[in-house]
């Protein structure tokens, strides 16, 4: 029955977009942090989805979605002087993240209404299994 | 099924079918309305409806042969041309895809409706009241 493979598919892309708004929530925690090298300053991360294609699926109509991967941004890191910092280098300076708060907030509302429109994808299918269950009665 | 309840039944069996596939497929675009170069599908209903009423099976007869998937589930499904494409080459449009869910989830109960209809005509006629 197809429409139970519609939760399959709605859960993935629920879990894809929760793993999305985690790692905007570290993002946005870790925003203030600040390092005493480049290297080791907070960079935002953010994850890659991909589509679940099965081998040989032919005309398989379901698609799940899986996040394959978290990357780290490669925007430049900006950095400080702040020689009273105790994690500030020999010269006085400390790195911040780069992390951009603007970013962060839109992704978490495109998060947010993406897992929102799957939740009512799989709403919508319960209902109709129910109704095809009551069929004839 | 033989006779008398296919024949009452008639379209709307198949036509079930394919609705529930084109929810699949539609649920398909939206769980992935932000994958990289995802491609969103649907179906054209009319036409995976008629050839699902008129499919033919291959006979398979060695084992290298590969079975045609005949009926609802050999419905061709068509790449959508996008209003808009972005640059990351998705071709979902969330809204578009939602409204279309939306659409078919009611066809759905239309067709569910008619085959309730149907039943319960056939019900009446088992009983004799």
């Amino acid at each position: 029955m197809g429409l139970f493979r519609i939760f399959d598919v709605a859960g993935s892309g629920m879990s894809a977009q929760t793993v999305r708004l985690n790692t905007v929530a570290s993002n946005m925690a870790n925003a203030e942090v600040v390092s005493g090298s480049e290297q080791e300053a907070y960079r935002a991360r953010e994850p890659v989805f991909s589509a679940v294609m099965n081998a040989l699926q032919g005309r398989d109509a379901t698609v799940p979605v899986q996040v394959s991967g978290v990357v780290e941004s490669n925007a430049p890191v900006n950095r400080e002087y702040s020689p009273q910092n105790p994690k500030a280098d020999k010269d006085g300076y400390v790195y911040l993240s780069n992390v951009n708060m603007i970013e962060e907030m839109a992704n978490m509302i495109s998060a947010s209404r993406s897992y929102q429109s799957n939740v009512e994808v799989a709403n919508t299918s319960k209902q109709l299994l129910l109704d095809t269950l009551r069929i004839g009665q | 099924m033989s006779g008398i309840i296919d024949k009452a039944i008639g379209i709307h069996a198949q036509a079930l079918q394919l609705r529930a596939r084109r929810a699949e497929l539609l649920a398909s675009n939206l769980a992935n309305a932000d994958t990289p170069n995802y491609k969103a599908r649907d179906l054209d209903f009319r036409s995976a409806l008629t050839e699902a009423q008129q499919t033919t099976q291959l006979v398979t007869t060695a084992p290298g042969h590969i079975a045609s998937q005949g009926g609802v589930a050999g419905a061709e499904t068509l790449y959508r041309v996008p209003l808009q494409s972005s640059l990351d080459g998705n071709t979902v449009d969330s809204q578009m895809e939602q409204s279309r869910f939306a659409e078919n989830a009611v066809r759905y109960r239309a067709t569910l409706r008619f085959l309730g209809g149907t039943i319960s005509t056939l019900m009446t006629a088992i009983r004799g009241e």
